[in-house]
């Protein structure tokens, strides 16, 4: 598993990155999302330039015929906006209004010695858990 | 509102989350979603990356929390959530980060730096879906 330590080293600098940009703070998050109040730019900046930097490494990747360290690039190609995508956004987003938590800042946040986190991961591990106990059934019935 | 972050901290830790989704695909051929990743590592996800890849990405994200902590600076978070708001927005987020297939990092960051039509209708109804749940917390029951 040659791809390990790469992951590994990219799993560090994102985790970097959500904290020195503030994003592991859910008080930022929120003050972002409240454009009625004293709106907070920062997460527009943040995603702004996460977007130009993983935009440069999609283009450079389309020149490549497979990752340095494995076979070939697994990139969705289902283009369908369908009713789970945007109802499972909207869930997701309604969520992460509630308390300014999102999966990577509450998983980076593990290690700040608050349980807020520890919670959080735990309830969002349920959820997941959640919604494939209610798809298998519809999922089972498609695939008959 | 909080006190505005240094800007070079902004922009440069936004250009090491980017920057991360780029070296992950371009190393390892994987999307840095982080939703997907820990679905794997729970063993919750029918598909995606193996999950040795999965997990060592998982981990590395409080890694990169710490050493930043450690050498740059130390982030002052006070979450005053209650436990019930926790557990709801924690059960949503699973919920619909799997139903919808991605979060802030597969479909914000990766997505849209791909200009995935998917990526970008879930980004716009998330960021959606939160201004108004802030609106409706903050300024219609006042919490």
């Amino acid at each position: 598993m040659r791809a390990i330590v790469p992951a590994s080293l990219a799993g560090v600098i994102f985790g970097a990155g959500l904290a020195l940009s503030d994003m592991v703070n859910p008080a930022r998050v929120i003050g972002f999302l409240d454009i009625a109040g004293t709106w907070d730019p920062t997460l527009a900046l943040v995603m702004g330039a996460a977007v130009v930097a993983s935009a440069i490494g999609f283009a450079f990747s389309r020149r490549l015929r497979a990752p340095l360290f494995g076979k070939s690039f697994f990139i969705p190609e289902n283009r369908r906006l369908d009713s789970q995508l945007i109802g499972g956004a909207a869930l997701f987003g309604i969520g992460w209004g509630l308390v300014g938590f999102c999966p990577g800042p509450a998983i980076a946040g593990l290690i700040y010695g608050i349980w807020q986190p520890w919670l959080f991961v735990a309830a969002m591990t349920a959820g997941m858990v959640l919604q494939r106990v209610v798809s298998a059934p519809r999922k089972a019935k498609a695939d008959a | 509102m909080l006190e505005p972050l240094n800007p070079a901290f902004v922009v440069g830790g936004g250009l090491l989350i980017g920057g991360a989704a780029a070296l992950l695909l371009l190393l390892t051929g994987r999307i840095a979603g982080v939703s997907g990743m820990f679905a794997t590592v729970v063993r919750i996800a029918d598909a995606g990356p193996p999950w040795k890849l999965a997990a060592a990405f998982v981990v590395g994200l409080p890694i990169g929390a710490a050493v930043t902590s450690i050498l740059v600076r130390k982030p002052n978070i006070e979450v005053t959530s209650s436990v019930p708001l926790l557990i709801a927005a924690g059960l949503l987020v699973g919920f619909g980060t799997r139903l919808g297939n991605g979060c802030t990092s597969g479909h914000g960051v990766c997505g849209i730096g791909r200009l995935s039509p998917r990526s970008i209708a879930a980004t716009v109804t998330f960021m959606a879906a939160a201004v108004a749940t802030v609106f409706v917390a903050r300024h219609v029951l006042g919490a």
